[in-house]
């Protein structure tokens, strides 16, 4: 099996997206399996920007944690990230702006792009385009197909015109030559099926299933990571016949997405936490007046404002908790990509078929990372099922009674502009005809049986729903629990953990609320120990299952530095937890490299960067510190010494000259 | 004007009686509601009457037709979620000033904004009724009231100002002691294609001990009684909504005819939404999925 990871680091603003959606494309017309992770900041331009992509000829559910080839496009990168590479692997660099002036590992290939040499030719170039040299120096050294990304290209540029198409080509091919008469191509062979398969992010599976699942109305106000939802919805809205409308808030958002799925459309709404927040009392609205809506929450580092641009997995207690009161909703965390288009469906039908508030949670990594998935995965035509509507109502079968107490919990739902069926949906509690029961009438036994209706639901809807079940051997000497989009990571993880003699077995859990308790239980009653693995600080899923099951977790693996988890790092932590080792916080060296390059921008300027790094007894600080060697980033020369905190991180001095 | 089928006013006569305060001045607005409805030809089953939380958003229990009863400050929003949903029915929002001035004036300046077929009834009467007489955005300066014991010091919102500079195409204010007037005003309202707000004073008589029928009665005049006046000129409007204090004017202080909301939307070329079909076209579905190859 070939599996390749790919880096391309830059400053934003570089273009490397468009550059890595290119070379993505180019390998997923191959038939290769690709994966993308952009670790991007939340400015339009300057920061280190960070885009992985991994291909393989088998499926791959992770960006990985190897890196083979690097592209880089600015100094950082190649200080950051060319000691990553592995041997035998090659750093391609723009030999005119940069220079590779740092220990790599044994066997690295460097490998300098004189681009503007080679860009000459090709007339007046814009800085961006450069990249495409680059990227065809890239396809060579990858035994990729110089067609496929001209092909691709051409459909990129084809509407600025056959001049730029060719201008974008011949770039491709400079540098594809170059490379060619230069260096010795990767040892890797592929074997390309030239299978199509889409290569989407999560935010577009969720769009594209909501429209295939009959949704017609979508609304949402800007907010990272869920505004590609929006940016999708808006430029299909036309084709697919969807009213995509951006409000004046969350609280506008949500209201009108619950009006329109109370007249009768399938409607969908989006935010990310802080804008969820600002929804919880309209969700708890559409469980009280039983209005079907779906609300996607794509979560990002909190709290607050937090790490926009970051990922996390910490709104759980949030969703969990939204609104007052008790009211019946449906909360579903995706696993991947293609899970999320399978969830958009489910959710429209759950949402009509039990008349509530269906909540899609997924995060940053999940909306935003493209993949390949197989077309299959996204059948067009997927089962609608609208629940208990009444299309009329002649009188003869008595009064219509919108909130009748029924066995199930459901009441027949009939939609403005039926006759005979005209009633008030109120957040007031209401009896059967929907008559107020908070101030006149008030009755307590009313009270309790429209309750108890409402909640019935809960129990119905979950036999709706597929229970967790356990991937891997029963008798696996360790399990690994995760929700929502950790499966991929620790799904691998598992494999990882095989090839070194560790047997894990994997519970996943998708469907948050209503719960699987019983089954949960069962399955947990015949683990051995269990480790909970999700990107928060606090292990809120954890604390859930222990609620639900009384299973408290052996032990937690829990990430929050807005990076998300690699096979590699869950497969180590799981090994230090069996092998009952220390798992420390405290700052490791490449961390304390980090909080340097953060000092050297926020207080130096880009002449320097980290050098040596070496522990030390803290002379006063209280504990041992990092001493970080800040140098001069061409000649290496020193410029002075930082001191960090081992323990906590603090920076507790600088030095220059010293 | 197409010509309306009036129907009979027990057409919208509600399940259960107002629990308003006897006097209040919500009865009459409810009254002019209906006989609007009646007088612009609407069916029940083609109504939704929409309203968010205080004594006068209790207003669609108290209708035949279809309603929501919302949160507070968040009526406008749900009945723009409604129409977009359904553009072939009539959808009034009901509610009082602090739910539509102070909790929902967002939403409210929005709906404006986008000129979206909506008829709002604010139900003014200057005080927070349900909450037993606290400020609210219309209190007259220096008012004492259970929030304010020493007078307001917080300038009142000037409704009609606001939405003629919020781009509202149908602007009228009416008074519950006139529900005739009233009823004429809202019929139009709902008759006119685009956003419509009637400032509908609605003294509270439990609360307010300031703005009271008397106290309206000695200052309102109507604007159609004014032969100079030009409802279609926006400065104009814009002078009298500043006319406050010995006489205050009501009636139908702008209109004008402007592309709406739902004429600018491509989606509604098939008709309204709830009514077409949910399965999407396979075709349009393949192409959307090559897009992603």
């Amino acid at each position: 099996m070939s599996d390749l990871v790919i880096g391309i680091g830059g400053a934003a603003g570089d273009g490397l997206d468009k550059s890595g959606d290119t070379f993505a494309k180019t390998a997923s017309r191959l038939g290769l399996h690709v994966y993308a992770y952009n670790s991007y900041q939340s400015i339009i331009r300057g920061g280190h920007i960070w885009l992985k992509v991994r291909l393989g000829d088998q499926k791959v559910t992770s960006h990985g944690d190897k890196l083979h080839a690097l592209i880089a496009l600015n100094q950082d990168s190649i200080e950051r990230h060319a000691p990553e590479v592995e041997s035998g692997g090659v750093v391609l660099f723009n030999s005119d702006k940069l220079r590779c002036n740092i220990a790599l590992r044994d066997g690295v290939v460097t490998a300098p792009l004189p681009i503007t040499a080679l860009a000459k030719s090709s007339g007046p170039v814009l800085p961006v385009m450069q990249n495409t040299v680059a990227l065809g120096a890239m396809l060579y050294l990858l035994r990729l197909e110089f067609d496929v990304t001209a092909e691709v290209l051409n459909e990129t540029f084809g509407h600025k015109g056959k001049a730029v198409v060719d201008q974008n080509v011949n770039l491709l091919r400079a540098g594809f030559d170059y490379a060619k008469t230069h260096w010795k191509a990767f040892p890797v062979e592929w074997n390309f099926s030239r299978k199509r398969r889409p290569f989407v992010t999560g935010n577009e599976a969720i769009a594209l299933g909501a429209v295939a699942a009959g949704c017609r109305f979508y609304s949402a106000y800007p907010m990272t990571p869920a505004s590609s939802i929006l940016h999708w919805m808006a430029n299909h809205s036309t084709q697919c016949g969807v009213v995509v409308k951006q409000c004046e808030d969350e609280l506008a958002v949500v209201n009108m997405a619950i009006g329109a799925g109370f007249a009768g459309v399938r409607s969908m709404c989006g935010t990310s936490g802080g804008g969820f927040a600002l929804m919880t009392e309209a969700i708890g609205m559409a469980g009280m007046i039983e209005a079907p809506v779906v609300i996607v929450e794509v979560q990002r580092g909190g709290p607050s404002t937090g790490i926009p641009t970051k990922t996390e997995q910490a709104d759980l207690n949030q969703v969990y908790g939204a609104s007052q009161g008790d009211f019946p909703r449906v909360i579903i965390a995706p696993r991947d990509t293609a899970d999320c288009y399978a969830t958009a469906v489910e959710a429209h039908n759950l949402a009509e078929r039990y008349q509530l508030p269906v909540i899609i949670v997924t995060d940053l990594l999940l909306s935003e990372h493209p993949e390949t998935i197989e077309p299959e995965e996204m059948p067009g035509r997927v089962p609608i099922d609208r629940g208990e509507m009444v299309q009329s109502w002649n009188g003869n079968n008595g009064k219509y009674k919108r909130y009748a107490f029924t066995p199930s919990g459901v009441s027949p739902r009939a939609i403005p502009g039926t006759a005979n069926t005209m009633h008030v949906a109120a957040t007031d509690d209401h009896d059967e005809e929907g008559i107020l029961i908070s101030d006149v009438f008030t009755n307590s036994a009313m009270r309790r049986k429209v309750n108890e209706k409402r909640m019935k639901k809960m129990a119905l809807a979950l036999r709706d729903l597929p229970a967790p079940r356990l991937e891997g051997p029963a008798d696996a000497d360790v399990t690994l629990i995760t929700w929502g989009s950790s499966w991929g990571v620790v799904h691998e993880a598992v494999q990882v953990l095989g090839r070194s003699g560790i047997r894990a077995n994997h519970l996943h859990f998708k469907y948050m609320l209503p719960f699987h308790s019983r089954e949960a239980k069962e399955i947990l009653s015949r683990t051995k120990r269990t480790i909970c693995i999700e990107m928060n600080s606090t292990g809120q899923f954890a604390r859930h299952l222990c609620a639900e099951t009384g299973h408290a977790v052996h032990d937690k693996i829990l990430k929050y530095d807005g990076e998300p988890f690699e096979p590699a790092f869950v497969a180590e932590q799981v090994r230090a937890i069996l092998e009952n080792r220390l798992r420390s916080l405290d700052v490791t060296p490449d961390e304390a490299r980090e909080i340097a390059y953060h000092y050297i921008r926020t207080h130096l300027t880009e002449d320097f960067r980290p050098g040596q790094v070496a522990r030390a007894d803290g002379n006063g600080a209280g504990e041992p510190v990092w001493r970080i060697e800040i140098v001069h980033r061409d000649s290496g020369a020193k410029h002075g010494l930082l001191q960090v905190g081992v323990e906590t991180g603090s920076t507790y001095s600088w030095q220059a000259g010293s | 004007m197409a010509t309306m089928i009036e129907l009979p006013l027990e057409t919208y006569a509600g399940p259960v009686d107002p629990d308003w305060c006897p006097g209040c001045g919500d009865f009459g607005v409810l009254k002019a509601v209906k006989m609007a409805a009646s007088k612009a030809g609407v069916a029940p089953k083609d109504l939704v009457v929409v309203s968010g939380i205080g004594c006068s958003s209790n207003l669609p229990g108290y209708v035949h037709a279809y309603g929501v009863h919302s949160l507070h400050g968040r009526a406008v929003a749900v009945a723009s979620g409604i129409r977009l949903a359904n553009t072939s029915l009539r959808v009034v929002i009901t509610g009082g000033d602090g739910d539509g001035y102070g909790i929902g004036i967002g939403h409210f300046i929005h709906a404006m904004r986008r000129n979206l077929d909506l008829t709002y009834v604010v139900m003014d009467n200057q005080i927070y009724g349900l909450t037993t007489g606290q400020a609210s955005p219309t209190t007259m300066k220096e008012m004492r009231t259970k929030s304010t014991p020493a007078g307001n010091v917080e300038f009142p919102i000037n409704p009609v100002a606001l939405a003629l500079v919020s781009g509202a195409t149908y602007i009228a204010r009416a008074f519950s002691g006139e529900p005739n007037h009233m009823a004429d005003v809202i019929a139009a309202g709902i008759l006119h294609k685009g956003f419509s707000l009637i400032d509908a004073f609605s003294p509270c008589v439990t609360y307010n001990k300031l703005n009271t029928y008397p106290w309206f009665k000695k200052r309102i005049y109507k604007l159609e009684e004014d032969a100079a006046y030009d409802c279609t000129n926006v400065r104009a409007a814009l002078d009298r909504s500043f006319e406050w204090g010995d006489r205050i004017p009501i009636g139908q202080f702008y209109v004008s005819e402007q592309p709406t909301y739902e004429d600018s939307e491509p989606a509604f070329k098939r008709g309204p939404l709830a009514h077409q079909p949910l399965d999407l076209d396979q075709k349009v579905f393949q192409s959307l999925v090559e897009e992603m190859m």
